[in-house]
């Protein structure tokens, strides 16, 4: 990628649509709050994308894709028709596959536009069309107008002497058609070894262990439905994290995160197996890193209990 | 390494007799054990096209079983029972009652895409993994999965509402699947959860019992969207002969 388009993308994302998604207005606000503080603190900007709706996420598409790509669609409709924004920031990792997915979709398969048409159109709103907008995740965000130098300046309280495994999960790099702007080289993000989250915490300190599975799957899609078989992934995740002398596991994704979070506690109470890594929010540690207070980076609303952890490497 | 072929064969095939003289030798125990032939009397030539019909599955024809969907699969690396190569091959040949031993962990499949990522031939195979569980279901050989109850109850609240709020899709789990709200788990869960939430988290949370968070002017999609799955019910319905099982059913009960 050249200078050009990497100067480009550092103007363009400055002010960007803002979609939380239904996870983060719940079980994972502690993601919202900490990525618009992060951004606060950043001087970036962000508006949420007016009377926005669920992206479909993984139970919509199991009854049908084409319905989750309509849901989708329409939040990228109102960004691009109703906001006049051309790029939309999206913290969680279902909701950014999601609207990749939509985007993809449209841009290749006619029967999907001919449903998202017909809908949109009875729903009385714009039809997306392919291209209109840029969707990115809030790794991309950071990663692009600040990035690891503009980090560095702004450390207050070092992560120095965390060591830290980036755990990315799956819908962050698959399935790869659908992220036509990875594995593009220097500068781009990996989908078989991801480092974007890898990149920034190192930036502001941390010590990243080797960490083998960070695009491992959390069962976050059956996390209730099949409790037994999260469970069993998870203590896998949570175990090799350990082994590789991990202190924290970083997320990036709601549903992985409290995923990891229930089932370290599931774990504990089913097959005896205690694990003592501490699970936060990516937004959080770089949060913290600039000298935002635990609080104001909603530590506080995490179910894994890590105040006493933050305060003893100096960031409280 | 010799192969020892009977870990091969199945258990109910192995006939062994325990007491049995030939010719005047005692052949008891393992020498006498006779294996049964296995005959495939019932092809279901329409299978692949069926499964084609739904979500999913519209690309099942390209596999040429490399293997590399069963060699990535997260859930394969702890049930080895689950393979989705063997399934797509059995699903393809129309082995329907082979495919039937596994009916009850299909749905399973994680959705971790690791197949779709490895397969070379673009089959799409977690796509193939969910319309084999709905397929299974549409035909009546399982009941609903908890995963499909789950997906209805969140399809149902997001094409009502255009929103989700999560205690209430919980909520609404346990008890259609008929489960005790209070798992241990989930107490000691909401206790830490609790520890360190100021007062006024707690009010907000409450508060979600009573207040759904919904996106406003929605009826148009709502519409727009029930008018769709009915049409797409109607669709499976036909590309599986649905209504002609119901009414072989109906035949045989009179």
């Amino acid at each position: 990628m050249s200078e050009k388009n990497l100067k480009s993308k550092k103007e363009k994302y400055q002010e960007v649509a803002y979609y939380p998604g239904c996870a983060l207005e719940g079980s994972g606000s502690a993601y919202n709050s900490s990525t618009k503080a992060l951004g606060k603190a950043l001087g970036l900007k962000i508006k949420e994308v007016e009377d926005w709706n669920c992206c479909g996420a993984m139970e919509v598409k199991n009854i049908d894709p084409k319905l989750q790509t309509y849901l989708s669609s329409r939040v990228m409709s109102i960004t691009a028709n109703k906001m006049n924004m051309d790029t939309v920031m999206v913290p969680c990792n279902g909701c950014y596959h999601n609207l990749k997915k939509a985007e993809y979709d449209l841009a290749n398969d006619d029967e999907t536009v001919e449903v998202v048409d017909r809908l949109s159109k009875k729903a009385g709103h714009d039809t997306y069309e392919a291209g209109q907008v840029e969707t990115i995740h809030s790794l991309d965000w950071v990663k692009e107008t600040i990035g690891e130098e503009g980090l560095k300046e702004r450390v207050k309280n070092s992560l120095d002497g965390i060591k830290i495994a980036n755990y990315y999960g799956c819908m962050y790099t698959r399935p790869r058609h659908i992220f036509p702007e990875k594995d593009q080289g220097p500068g781009s993000e990996s989908t078989s070894k991801p480092h974007f989250m890898d990149d920034l915490l190192e930036a502001a300190g941390a010590e990243n262990v080797e960490f083998p599975l960070k695009t491992a799957c959390c069962g976050g899609a059956h996390t209730l439905s099949d409790s037994d078989t999260s469970t069993l992934l998870v203590t896998n995740i949570l175990q090799a994290a350990e082994a590789a002398g991990a202190e924290v596991i970083a997320t990036e994704c709601p549903t992985c995160h409290s995923g990891l979070e229930m089932h370290q506690i599931r774990a504990e109470k089913t097959l005896g197996i205690k694990t003592n890594v501490k699970i936060i929010y990516f937004t959080q540690l770089l949060g913290m890193a600039i000298g935002l207070k635990p609080k104001a980076v909603g530590l506080h609303e995490n179910i894994s209990d890590s105040f006493d952890f933050v305060k003893k490497k100096g960031l409280a | 390494m010799p192969i020892h072929e009977k870990s091969l064969i199945r258990p109910e095939n192995l006939h062994v007799q325990e007491d049995i003289e030939l010719e005047g030798v005692d052949v008891s125990g393992h020498w006498s054990t006779f294996i049964e032939s296995r005959v495939v009397t019932d092809y279901n030539e329409a299978l692949e096209e069926e499964i084609a019909e739904l979500p999913g599955g519209e690309y099942i024809h390209r596999c040429w079983q490399c293997g590399s969907c069963t060699n990535a699969c997260t859930v394969n690396a702890i049930n080895g029972e689950f393979n989705p190569r063997y399934w797509i091959y059995l699903i393809r040949m129309g082995m329907e009652s082979e495919l039937l031993r596994d009916k009850d962990i299909i749905w399973q499949c994680v959705s971790c895409n690791k197949c779709t990522y490895a397969c070379p031939r673009d089959v799409f195979p977690e796509g193939v993994m969910k319309a084999t569980s709905h397929w299974l279901e549409l035909k009546g050989h399982t009941p609903k999965s908890p995963s499909m109850i789950f997906d209805e109850i969140f399809s149902e609240q997001v094409i009502k509402t255009g929103k989700i709020e999560d205690g209430r899709t919980v909520r609404r789990f346990f008890q259609r699947t008929g489960q005790d709200l209070m798992q241990p788990w989930l107490v000691e869960m909401v206790k830490s959860m609790l520890r360190n939430l100021p007062i006024g988290m707690l009010t907000r949370l409450g508060l979600a019992n009573f207040i759904t968070p919904r996106t406003s002017d929605w009826s148009g999609a709502r519409d727009a969207m029930n008018e769709y799955i009915a049409e797409r019910e109607e669709h499976h319905r036909k590309a599986l002969k649905l209504d002609e099982l119901v009414q072989m059913a109906e035949t045989e009960l009179n």
